[in-house]
């Protein structure tokens, strides 16, 4: 399964991860060999085997409607790279 | 014996005879981290102050008559693996986009860990977001296997299990997504643990692999870390992945026998694979072969589907990290490297701050899961695990635990497969079915190779079956001696006078 440099930038894009052409080329080949192996799940029989998200019996754990305190804004804040008047500052996020 | 060689339990039992303190006991281990922390490099950020604190209020506590015996870990110094929130101190993941992280909250296993005095000295080295077995893709430094510097101490708990080996802490935490606690165990000739999956509340550690991580002990026997595990293990309303059962005395389970008698031990073909190395076969089979001689009945077992393992672990592992870490995007914590716009910002902020091994995981996951692939990779991987852990589910029937090696080799040279990330990833392959079928898993030591680097012995058991693997474990450990050996450090050159508080690098 050989990636083409298009489908790199094309992953790169949806995860938002600016590369350099080395890293393009170097993960172009580097996941197309990680996929190629991969592969052989395509040789097993899971056409009756339903799919295992989670190993536990649990589902949608509830709990009841109660408020409860949060953490404070400060401690909210404390690590944000930009933050002005209690919020986050970030550029725009739609033009 | 020195007192940072102590185990655990022995440490609570000289403490409660008045034979020594805890700020004795923290100290000796702070100037063992003098010693060989220069060596070995385990510890990301140390906090010798703030531990000498704790280890003042612990030896108070425990002469106002505190120590009822719910304060189970009273004085006891431990390392606490850099992926899991303690309040006040940085968690960088051993990631650059979180190097100036510090969590305004402890995670659910460090309050309960606190809660019984235990002291805490710091957090150790970590591949970059518990991707690794190495610890070599920590973007800070490599840690140095304390057997042999020129060895990785395996990963990604290496910081971990190193200092547990080194005697620079009497116990750790660390996490297992893929067999980062048992290998690096296996490598450093210490005991490590993996819980079953919502044994320990993932509450306040970094996820990677929501469905596969889980926190769990190394230490250096089994006693401890039966002991480490029950102080963290149980119900927690804030993880919603963490399991409404009762947690077991589980060191009680395991002083009630000495033998095997009625333990049925299976052996798995599948794992005794050509290509591994000859003397980490041998040493596993001569431990069943005690295993035996202490009463186990020993069967085979079939698991056909452990091939299947790394595949489904490296696409389901990564495509669950890749939503994982969209998080870090420069806005609410971390790096934030500035582009033109919103979007350019966040490519910038990430491509700068994550490392290579944490960048191919996110994509080869972004890939997984992308239009028009994700039947194809991510759901055929789903329904492979589902068969994995049928494999086990069924042995289970039949047999209490399943023994098999850690890894196929002893802890590699630093650099030796760091060029084919393929290769590395190989070392997982006896580790990786455990997270899949979400099982609990102990790795001991059970012998060395020719050049002295420690084998480890792997006992898994079922979902929740923590006590057989215990009780196993440490009946097998208590008939043999590898986990009395300790290694043999140089002394490095002093660190600095005054040990940076806070922050070590």
């Amino acid at each position: 399964m050989k990636l083409t440099l298009a489908q790199v930038e094309h992953i790169a894009e949806l995860a938002k991860l600016a590369l350099s052409d080395d890293e393009k080329a170097r993960y172009q080949e580097q996941l197309s060999a990680i996929l190629e192996y991969a592969e052989r799940l395509q040789t097993v029989d899971t056409s009756a085997i339903s799919p295992t998200a989670t190993v536990l019996p649990l589902r949608t754990v509830m709990r009841t409607d109660e408020p409860r305190d949060s953490m404070s804004r400060e401690d909210v804040l404390v690590n944000a790279p930009q933050a002005e008047a209690d919020c986050f500052r970030v550029q725009a996020v739609l033009d | 014996m020195a007192l940072y060689d102590l185990t655990i339990h022995e440490s609570l039992d000289l403490m409660r005879r008045g034979e020594t303190t805890s700020v004795e006991l923290t100290q000796a281990v702070l100037d063992r981290i003098v010693q060989v922390e220069n060596s070995v490099q385990a510890y990301l950020t140390l906090a010798p102050e703030w531990a000498l604190e704790q280890a003042h209020q612990a030896d108070e506590r425990r002469a106002r008559g505190d120590a009822d015996g719910s304060a189970s870990l009273l004085g006891v110094p431990l390392a606490i693996k850099d992926v899991l929130c303690v309040e006040g101190l940085p968690c960088t993941c051993g990631s650059r986009i979180l190097e100036d992280f510090v969590p305004p909250y402890s995670a659910t296993a460090i309050e309960r860990l606190r809660a019984v005095g235990a002291v805490l000295l710091g957090k150790t080295n970590t591949d970059e977001f518990a991707m690794g077995s190495s610890t070599e893709n920590s973007a800070y430094f490599t840690t140095h296997n304390p057997w042999n510097l020129e060895r990785v101490p395996g990963g990604s708990s290496g910081g971990s299990a190193a200092a547990v080996a080194s005697g620079m802490a009497l116990g750790a935490f660390g996490t297992d997504t893929g067999g980062s606690i048992r290998q690096p165990a296996s490598f450093c000739g210490v005991v490590g643990l993996k819980p079953s999956y919502g044994r320990v509340s993932r509450y306040g550690l970094v996820a990677f692999a929501s469905s596969l991580d889980q926190i769990g002990p190394l230490a250096r026997d089994v006693r401890d870390a039966a002991l480490l595990l029950g102080v963290v293990a149980g119900h927690d309303p804030r993880d919603s992945t963490c399991m409404p059962l009762a947690v077991p005395d589980y060191v009680s389970a395991l002083s009630a026998c000495h033998d095997l008698k009625g333990i049925r031990v299976g052996v798995p073909r599948e794992y005794f694979i050509s290509g591994m190395q000859p003397e980490v076969s041998e040493a596993v089979r001569a431990a069943i072969e005690v295993m035996h001689k202490l009463g186990a009945e020993v069967r085979e077992v079939n698991l056909p589907h452990t091939d299947y393992g790394l595949p489904v672990y490296y696409l389901l592992a990564p495509a669950e990290a890749s939503a994982n870490l969209a998080r870090y995007d420069g806005v609410r914590y971390g790096l934030r490297v500035d582009g033109d716009a919103m979007w350019d910002t966040m490519r910038r902020t990430r491509g700068a701050g994550f490392g290579n091994e944490v960048k191919r995981r996110i994509m080869l996951g972004t890939y997984a899961l992308s239009a028009g692939y994700y039947d194809a990779y991510y759901v055929k991987a789903q329904q492979v695990r589902t068969l994995i852990k049928g494999d086990f589910d069924a042995a289970f029937r039949d047999v209490d635990v399943v023994v098999c090696p850690v890894a196929p080799t002893t802890a590699f040279k630093i650099g030796e497969k760091t060029d084919d990330p393929l290769h590395m990833y190989l070392s997982d392959v006896f580790t990786l079915n455990c997270n899949l079928a979400g099982i609990c898993g102990i790795s001991v030591p059970c012998g060395f190779d020719d050049a002295g680097m420690p084998i480890g012995l792997q006992i898994m058991g079922s979902a929740f079956g923590e006590e057989a693997v215990l009780r196993a474990a440490h009946a097998y450990e208590q008939a043999t001696e590898w986990h009395t050996r300790k290694p043999e450090i140089p002394i490095g050159e002093h660190l600095e006078a005054s040990l940076a508080e806070e922050v070590d690098e």
